[in-house]
């Protein structure tokens, strides 16, 4: 893939969603990455063009962030929490039968160009350690097998979903959609049991919140306002 | 290095804040840095990112203070004063020494143990505060960061990572002084560095000044780089020569080389900064230097000659001349050397026939400056374009002319909201860094567009106008005219007009150094020094006075300029072909005197060499083999300005006044040349040394005498432009060919690259896009170039003067404003 | 206690994260209201709620909406954070994906209340479902009349823009962020000005966190008295506990304020069975940690002060004895080292260095005037760092040491990994041993 025209339409359009069009830098980089895969001078050169900046002002950005990548990453690009808790709950015996099986290091891309591997920061799924992600999508509650099965899915281009959101689509597509150009998959996956946890002991236990009041104590100033 | 130079004694101000600083009370202005007011009670708080003309950061954490009531130390180059704040530096708070302590230790882990080789070794802020401040043992035992040295962000500037405190100063400064963001902090956290876009490099105007404030050895000149230490170096205070900014500089020798220039601190002037032209261009005065007098012999080849022989042939020529000698000058002279030259025409020559002006000029210019400018106090100022309410240019790119000019709107039009508008075909890169909007004009419409800002009512049909008209009006508003105004007939005539309609200053800013010095010294036809007409009796009788001479020996009537010089030579010269009997025409002009002229600069240099070659004695005093040494019958070798003493007039007509550098220098000023052919002459005139000049400029004091109106020339009719035809636009660039930048390559890799632009219209009509070739042409010459596509009338073309590969003055016979042909592609 | 599932109350039902599902509970149906009353009115009735900010420093948010100047001819801006990247929170990102038109509805009065008509939601580039649903909900909101022009005939406008983060902790820090939002490195800003001052494009800007604008609708809907009778009188309201680590059942545990750990375990089935409580951290890696004598503390932001912690994010962790804090702290060391900004020098070049240093503990290879280095080096972060960041990396060592001494002396000769065997803390353990 390239950038084209309509790559630089789509630019434009972000910048206009910004009282400023700066403000639109960091979608429009995940925009170049959607069409080449990573941030290529030509996209950084696109960017600065768009917002009106030098290209080492954009480069200053695109070099601070860190899905911002500066080679191609693989069809898929896996994630492996290695953060405090993931790497005890055994984030870290993943990473390591990860690596060995793909035969790659933090930042590198399997021979056959399929997945790329990178040790992740923590990712806001603590409940569900040991995380891993392929192409930003969470894989919760991992264990040595079920990610070495994974990865050999991810390898043969089978389908893999993933556990809260959707069938995991290819790199391209998701920076497209991480851009600000919706991809409709936002009804897929569930709230699983982790974030039902309080909720199930809530209900079994009989719990609950208690009730407010009848109307909101602001309703009537809407009224009286109203009426006035 | 910009440590603030503490023991300046303390500042009373009776309205401000009160506060302490080691328990010590001060009273500063609101709004000052607690870091500013320690250092006006002499306290030095140690700081890397701080810097008096950068906005605040607080990144590097050198400067943290204690602050009563805070719970953490504070920066002090952040924190504003407050009313009864009890500062307490490293001197009293076991706090404060602790933290910069911690700072420092942290800063130097990472930091290379090269002080030994590092250029910045002797005279490095982080080596003084480590020593200062820091711990005397260093506890980390781990591995430092590492970077393969060093990479070159420019041409001329080398960043050596590893030593790269993150202080931020160099990319600071290219963004908001510069307004050149092409370096910035590339990486994140321990990896954060300085860095380039890999298609473009730190080509700024200004890059020079980032190694001077990086507080570490991280950024390096190619010029510089492990040529000396600083300790080995003798510095003198010096002004430059390359431009009419005056910039204050430091020049630093060592075995009688110039290693190299800083920026010195002028806050009236240049503030820190200087231009990289000012700062790198000095190659020239150290290689390939005329070093000894040569006069033709037998064969007419020009050859040595001792100085006796060389002034006995000098005099015996110019004395067969008499009056009918020129004299012309160019940019590169003093005050004095320029008003050594003005007396030598007419109290030694008695010759009118006087002109500073190597340019493209015209009579109508002459008028003006004698009118408005010649001998006038100082102003506007620098200072007054930081206030100004509005700032029109007219005939003048700043950024490429007068970098300081343009600095200071840039920093008028960020802080304090300076409106910018230029007269102009198109707006810059320079224009636009300065938020100037442009009114448009077509290469000789400069007359019609100032004239309708002259009158409020007739602009109102262009916004821009209007509010440049109304703007104009408010007090403090100031009109700024470049030397290109002389090539628009009438444009100098409608400047005068809007200034005295408007009430604006009206400021003149020559491209060259030396051009308001020569005015003021009267190196002019027309004037004598201090702007005193010639024509008027009283005036006469005072440069009289001055000189030790009759009053009747001097001319009486304006003489020739270089244009009607040039012009005369070459006149008659084609009459003698003419003649039936050559020998019954007298040239009007029999002998040249010619001191800093570069045929190439002029309007006209075919005409030029013509007449140098046709005209009969030709005398020359050059620091530099030109054209005209060529030709010349007698080279007289004069001084650079590191060999002399001397003045610069900046374009405020403030004197700035410069030591002698090499005070072992064998070569001679041209005063001091004048003064030797003057006394070859039997003349009286003096010695020429810097003592008796500045002596006698000062003892001819200020004009209160009667001037020349302005000029009230018309606007011309606009010219009628054929399909395939376009006006001109033409100016040289900061970087070009000029000769005082020969000897720096590094220096030169830097400077813009030569492009055509044209409207989006005509890149249509010739269907070329941006990069791809035009070519401009006329009966005399062709010029292709890579065509920029610029927001510009459909009409005109801009092509850069004297730069590699364009310069339209030889090449096309053509200058700014003139009709030459456009054609797609290469011809 | 008990827990009160307010803001989870319907993440059980498929449709939770649908504009559909959300009304069906009364969603929206507060906006009238307060686009009715004076803006005055919402941000003294979440005044006098008393919510805190639930993003970690806890500031009270009426309050903090109370700074931005009116009348000032700026533009007013709302911003959410909803950049979660704290190790161990995992609170907002849920929240996001279950229920996003709370989020939605609250910018509406939030914005409403500072009189902002652009709002954006900062939402990290990592989750990129997170991305997905409150994208959708916004567009959902749209449709319905609830953001765009005139709102409901009020005379309201607000547009909403949802912003992806492309990686980078630092930007939870809110100048950072604002700075990021313009299309910047995300590095924090000096302080003053500050962001109700001078924030998005140097104009009044509110800065919140995802579940104190998810908190809004309910004060709204039942008023501060009702949202009063949770928490303690300074820590009022409810919070979304997420627990993790060591226990038998991690997830989200949505109770009062004032909710012992003790309780929270017990909620959670207790640490995992066979094992014992070694320490836990109250809310993210950046507060310090605590041991089993503390679990009957109230979790509020008082009660987590007097005990020299914070209740942060209140996402507790929860690490058993097969652990090896020495192993913990280093990578968190390393974590604050890849997220350190590179601004300020403590931070930039202190973490640098502490990495390497907690490094030798867990290798084994470090000497004992280490711990004491470690500890000055810490010392010479803390409070001297541009921003919170480089506090937060200092803040683990401390405790650490205190608590568990004899593991950093240990350092010195055994590796972590030989003194704590890491297949024994995994979650997976029994079942490789099985």
């Amino acid at each position: 893939m390239a950038l084209t025209e309509q790559t630089r339409a789509d630019a434009v359009d972000l910048a206009g969603r910004y009282p400023q069009s700066r403000s639109a830098l960091l979608p429009m980089l995940h925009l170049v990455q959607s069409a080449e895969g990573t941030v290529t001078a030509d996209g950084i050169a696109l960017c600065a063009d768009v917002i009106g900046l030098t290209t080492a002002e954009v480069a200053a950005v695109a070099t601070f962030y860190t899905m911002y990548k500066r080679h191609k990453v693989g069809r898929v690009h896996v994630g492996v929490c290695t953060n405090t808790l993931c790497a005890v709950l055994g984030g870290d015996a993943i990473w390591s039968a990860v690596s060995e099986r793909l035969g790659v290091g933090h930042d590198e891309v399997s021979a056959d160009g399929a997945v790329s591997l990178e040790r992740i920061e923590c990712q806001a799924a603590c409940t569900n350690a040991p995380v891993m992600t392929a192409n930003w999508e969470f894989l919760d509650d991992m264990d040595v097998p079920r990610a070495l099965e994974v990865i050999a899915k991810l390898q043969a281009g089978e389908e893999v979903h993933s556990t809260r959101g959707p069938r995991i689509g290819t790199f391209e597509e998701v920076e497209r959609a991480l851009a600000g150009f919706p991809d409709g998959l936002a009804g897929e996956g569930r709230n699983d049991d982790k974030m039902l946890a309080g909720l199930t002991y809530a209900k079994a236990h009989g719990m609950s919140a208690p009730p407010g009041p009848a109307a909101s104590p602001l309703a009537a100033g809407a009224a009286s306002k109203t009426e006035a | 290095m910009t440590i603030t130079t503490p023991g300046v004694s303390p500042v009373t101000v009776t309205s401000g804040i009160t506060l302490s600083v080691d328990g010590v009370d001060i009273t500063v202005p609101k709004g000052t840095l607690v870091i500013r007011a320690a250092e006006q009670l002499g306290v030095e708080i140690p700081r890397f990112c701080d810097h008096p003309l950068l906005a605040p950061v607080a990144a590097c954490r050198m400067c943290l203070v204690e602050i009563e009531g805070q719970p953490k130390p504070q920066p002090a180059c952040a924190v504003t004063v407050a009313e009864g704040m009890k500062v307490r530096t490293q001197v009293t708070s076991e706090l404060a020494e602790q933290a910069q302590q911690g700072v420092m230790e942290f800063l130097l882990i990472n930091h290379p143990l090269d002080c030994p080789v590092c250029d910045k070794g002797g005279e490095c802020p982080l080596q003084n505060q480590a020593l200062s401040h820091g711990r005397a043992e260093s506890r980390f035992t781990g591995v430092k960061r590492t970077f393969p040295k060093p990479i070159n962000v420019s041409a001329q500037i080398l960043l050596d990572r590893e030593r790269c405190v993150s202080c931020a100063r160099c990319t600071r400064f290219a963004d908001e002084i510069a307004g050149d963001p092409f370096i910035d902090l590339l990486e994140r956290g321990a990896k954060q560095q300085v860095g380039t876009s890999s298609d473009q490099p730190f080509d700024s105007y200004f890059s020079g000044n980032t190694v001077q404030i990086c507080p570490v050895g991280a950024l390096t000149s190619a010029k510089y780089r492990f040529r000396s230490r600083p300790f080995d170096l003798i510095s003198t205070p010096t002004v430059c020569e390359h431009c009419a900014s005056g910039c204050g500089l430091r020049t630093d020798v060592r075995r009688s080389t110039v290693l190299r220039r800083l920026a010195w601190d002028e806050p009236a002037v240049n503030e820190e900064w200087n231009c990289d032209k000012g700062r790198f261009a000095f190659g020239y005065a150290a290689e390939g230097r005329l070093t000894h007098p040569m006069v033709r012999d037998e064969s007419g080849e020009l050859v040595v000659a001792s100085w006796p022989e060389a002034m006995s042939i000098a005099a015996a020529g110019l004395r067969r001349a008499g009056s009918r000698t020129a004299v012309l000058t160019g940019g590169r002279l003093t005050l004095e050397d320029a008003y050594s030259y003005s007396k030598f025409a007419r109290s030694v020559l008695g010759t009118d026939d006087v002109d500073f002006r190597s340019r493209p000029s015209s009579a109508e210019e002459i008028e003006f400056l004698a009118a408005l400018v010649a001998g006038k106090p100082v102003g506007p100022t620098y200072a007054e374009l930081e206030s100004a309410p509005v700032v029109v240019l007219a005939g003048l790119d700043a950024e490429d002319e007068s970098p300081m000019v343009f600095l200071r709107l840039r920093k008028g039009a960020r802080l304090t909201g300076v409106k910018v508008f230029t007269v102009a075909p198109f707006a810059s890169a320079g224009v636009a860094k300065v938020n100037g909007r442009v009114l448009t004009a077509v290469p000789g419409a400069e007359a019609a567009v100032l004239d309708s800002l002259a009158d409020e009512v007739s602009g109102a049909r262009d916004e821009n106008r209007l509010e440049a008209a109304r703007l104009l009006r408010e007090p403090g508003a100031v009109l700024l005219v470049g030397e290109r105004l002389a090539q628009s007939p009438g444009a100098l005539s409608a400047a005068a007009r809007v200034a005295k309609a408007t009430g604006a200053a009206l400021g003149w800013v020559p491209r060259r150094a030396g051009e308001r010095g020569a005015l003021d010294a009267g190196a002019i036809a027309g004037l004598l020094p201090g702007g005193r007409p010639i024509t008027s009796d009283a005036a006469r009788r005072e440069a009289a006075a001055v000189w030790g001479v009759d009053p009747a020996s001097l001319p009486g009537s304006p003489g020739r300029d270089l244009g009607a010089v040039v012009a005369a030579v070459n006149a008659d010269t084609k009459a003698i072909a003419a003649a039936a009997k050559p020998s019954d025409v007298v040239r009007s002009v029999q002998a040249l005197l010619i001191g800093g002229v570069e045929a190439n600069d002029l309007a006209d240099p075919a005409a030029f060499v013509a007449a140098l070659d046709a005209v009969p004695f030709l005398v020359s005093l050059e620091q530099r083999h030109s054209e005209v040494t060529a030709r010349a019958d007698v080279v007289l070798p004069v001084a650079a300005v590191a060999e002399k003493a001397g003045t610069f007039l900046d374009w405020e007509g403030r004197p700035r006044e410069f030591a002698q550098v090499f005070r072992e220098a064998l070569t001679l000023s041209d005063s001091r040349v004048l003064a030797m052919l003057a006394a070859e002459l039997d003349a009286s005139f003096g010695r020429g040394d810097i003592a008796s000049v500045r002596g006698e400029l000062a003892s001819f004091g200020s004009w209160h005498g009667d001037r020349a109106q302005a000029p009230g020339h018309a606007p011309p009719e606009a010219p009628s432009v054929g399909s395939d035809e376009v006006v001109l636009a033409t100016w040289r660039q900061l970087l070009d060919r000029g000769l005082l930048q020969e000897g720096d390559p590094f220096l030169g890799a830097t400077a813009r690259a030569g492009v055509a632009r044209i409207s989006a219209a005509r890149a249509t009509l010739l269907a070329v896009a941006t990069g791809e070739a035009v070519t401009i042409s006329t009966a005399t010459g062709s010029i292709t170039l890579p065509a920029l596509v610029t927001t510009m009338p459909d009409d005109v073309v801009w092509l850069p003067a004297n730069s590699d590969g364009s310069n339209p003055r030889v090449t096309l016979g053509a200058g700014h404003g003139d009709i030459v042909r456009i054609s797609g592609g290469v011809v | 206690m008990a827990l009160t599932p307010i803001l989870t109350a319907h993440w059980d039902e498929p449709d939770s994260h649908t504009i559909g599902g959300y009304r069906r509970h009364g969603g929206y149906d507060m906006v009238p209201v307060s686009l009715g009353v004076h803006p005055d009115e919402v941000i003294a009735l979440v005044k006098e709620s008393g919510l805190r900010g639930r993003g970690g420093a806890g500031f009270p948010t009426g309050m903090k909406w109370g700074f931005v100047p009116q009348n000032d001819g700026k533009p007013h801006y709302l911003v959410v954070n909803a950049d979660e990247s704290e190790p161990g929170a995992c609170k907002d990102i849920p929240l996001m994906l279950a229920n996003p038109h709370s989020l939605v509805e609250g910018c509406i009065h939030a914005a409403y209340a500072i009189r902002a008509n652009h709002a954006f939601i900062y939402i990290r580039g990592e989750v990129p479902h997170a991305v997905r649903r409150v994208t959708a909900a916004v567009a959902e909101a749209y449709a319905a009349g609830f953001l765009g022009k005139d709102i409901l005939g009020s005379g309201f406008d607000l547009d909403i823009v949802v912003h992806s983060g492309a990686g980078a902790y630092i930007c939870g820090e809110e100048t950072a962020l604002l700075d990021s939002l313009e299309g910047r490195r995300g590095q924090p800003r000096l302080k003053p000005p500050f962001p109700a001052v001078a924030g998005l494009y140097a104009s009044p800007t509110v800065i919140n966190n995802v579940e104190t604008i998810a908190n809004i609708p309910t004060i709204i809907r039942n008023g501060a008295d009702w949202f009063k009778q949770f928490g303690t009188e300074k820590s009022p309201g409810f919070k979304l506990f997420a627990v993790s680590g060591h226990v038998e059942r991690p997830g989200i545990y949505e109770a009062s304020l004032g909710t012992t750990m003790r309780e929270l375990l017990e909620y959670a089935g207790g640490v995992r069975a066979g094992h014992e409580l070694k320490f836990w951290i109250p809310g993210g890696s950046s507060v310090p940690m605590l041991l089993p004598e503390h679990l009957d503390t109230p979790l509020t932001y008082e009660d987590m002060a007097g005990l020299g912690t914070m209740l942060g994010t209140g996402t507790p962790m929860v690490f058993d004895e097969t652990t090896s804090v020495v192993r913990a702290i280093s990578r968190w060391m390393h974590f604050y080292k890849h997220e350190s900004c590179g601004k300020c020098t403590p931070c930039r070049e202190g973490t640098f260095w502490l990495e390497q240093m907690l490094e030798r503990f867990e290798a084994g290879t470090a000497i004992e005037a280490d711990i004491e280095t470690v500890d000055e080096i810490c010392k010479q972060i803390a409070g001297r760092s541009f921003c919170a960041l480089g506090d937060a990396a200092a803040t683990p060592y401390a405790p650490a040491l205190k608590y568990f001494r004899e593991e950093f002396l240990a350092g010195t000769h055994t590796s972590a990994d030989e003194l704590f065997d890491p297949v024994a803390a995994t979650v997976f353990a029994g079942a490789a041993a099985r």
